[in-house]
């Protein structure tokens, strides 16, 4: 039987995972993964500090950037992740590497002479 | 040889390389089949204004390349540099003046049709506000003998994009030809992945690719990575040019981009400069590369 209740309790449950998709539900969720772990990255004229991340597959992390002096970019081509990074703000990058390797990332706003230095690597660890 | 006698090509030897938009033979229209054949010489990556030990002959290679050039037993109808004419620096007055200095040293062409397109280094860190001062515009299009060329800037963006209002331009230029209309492409940067990890990348290139592939016959002349390169996205042809200043490793042969080092017992190798002849009745060109200084 397709009740009007059971109609309600789909929309109800439609509702409340789209809730938990904004991350609204806070304590109450039920399984609620841990929060991602936070990394920082300075971004600078020309270097990123740390310029080598190790990273756990699987693992749920925020790279936190904090560029001081130009818009660089963030460009990780193997992942088909990318930001610009302005300065006077934190860029925040949300990542969960899904399998073990290197993973190259560098700047891809042209930053002046050094430019084709300013790079990292992603170590993702099985 | 007579360079500019097309059917002659097939006898070059070495260093030559041959291109056509198509494979076998391509129809350009019979209005082209009449226009002569005739070549250009494209030169690239300058840096001038670089010092370091991946080139402690940067003062002079320039004059010398230019010294080859005008050396050409017969002059090419015109020369194009594919930019980074010179290298870059954080203060405006001493990039206008290395601009300055680059176009003085390469006023000694014997010829005097000279089109320039700038590199990020000339570009990217004011818009290309300097080099439009000292040389134009940074895209345009133009004719000769049957052939449509078309300079694309895809480096006074410092995030590497062509941009939509330019693209709305290729666009519009493009509308004006027809399908087999022979087209040559100049560029920066190339217009696919050629290294993306390296920054070998056009970031909306794909969207100019997409205007360009509805033509049969384009074919794309580049620079940016220091070395001879040949690629095909479907039927356009991309040729990357040799630098004059320093060279780079095969592409993604390495973790970094380094350039390789300067060798004294044989100075400038891996620089140069390419001969393209061009043959608009068959849409069809050959590549010749020279060393900086004659063998």
């Amino acid at each position: 039987m397709t009740s009007r209740a059971t109609r309600s309790r789909r929309a109800a449950l439609t509702q409340l995972c789209a809730l938990a998709g904004l991350g609204l539900l806070g304590s109450v969720a039920p399984a609620q993964e841990p929060a991602p772990r936070i990394v920082e990255i300075e971004a600078r004229r020309f270097k990123y500090t740390p310029d080598r991340v190790v990273l756990k597959r699987g693992e749920a992390v925020v790279i936190a950037f904090h560029s001081i002096d130009f818009v660089h970019g963030f460009n990780v081509p193997d992942l088909g992740i990318r930001a610009d990074l302005l300065p006077g703000q934190i860029t925040r990058v949300p990542l969960r590497p899904t399998a073990a390797g290197n993973y190259a990332f560098l700047c891809d706003n042209f930053c002046g002479d050094g430019h084709e230095t300013m790079s990292g690597v992603f170590v993702v660890e099985g | 040889m007579d360079r500019r006698n097309f059917l002659a090509l097939s006898a070059l030897g070495g260093g030559a390389v041959f291109s056509a938009a198509l494979a076998g033979c391509a129809q350009t229209g019979p209005d082209r089949r009449s226009e002569p054949a005739f070549y250009f010489v494209q030169l690239s990556d300058t840096h001038w204004g670089y010092q370091g030990p991946d080139n402690p002959d940067a003062a002079i290679t320039l004059r010398k390349a230019v010294a080859t050039v005008n050396a050409l037993a017969i002059q090419p109808d015109f020369i194009v540099f594919t930019g980074d004419l010179t290298h870059t620096t954080d203060d405006p007055v001493e990039r206008r003046r290395r601009l300055r200095e680059f176009k003085s040293i390469v006023d000694d062409l014997k010829v005097k049709t000279v089109r320039f397109m700038p590199g990020e280094h000339d570009a990217s860190l004011d818009s290309g506000l300097a080099f439009q001062e000292l040389f134009g515009e940074t895209h345009y299009s133009f004719d000769h003998k049957g052939v449509h060329f078309i300079a694309l800037d895809n480096v006074s963006d410092p995030g590497a994009r062509v941009g939509d209002a330019q693209l709305a331009w290729l666009k519009a230029d493009l509308a004006k030809q027809d399908a087999a209309a022979p087209i040559v492409v100049f560029t920066h940067r190339p217009l696919f992945d050629l290294v993306p990890k390296w920054d070998w990348a056009t970031r909306d290139g794909a969207k100019a690719v997409e205007l360009l592939m509805p033509y049969q016959n384009v074919t794309v002349f580049y620079g940016h990575i220091h070395q001879e390169n040949h690629h095909m996205t479907g039927h356009i042809a991309h040729h990357s040019a040799k630098s004059l200043i320093f060279a780079l490793p095969a592409p993604g042969s390495q973790e970094k981009r380094t350039p390789l080092p300067w060798d004294p017992a044989a100075p400038y190798k891996g620089l140069g400069f390419r001969e393209v002849t061009a043959d608009a009745s068959a849409a069809r060109y050959a590549l010749t590369e020279f060393p900086v200084v004659p063998a």
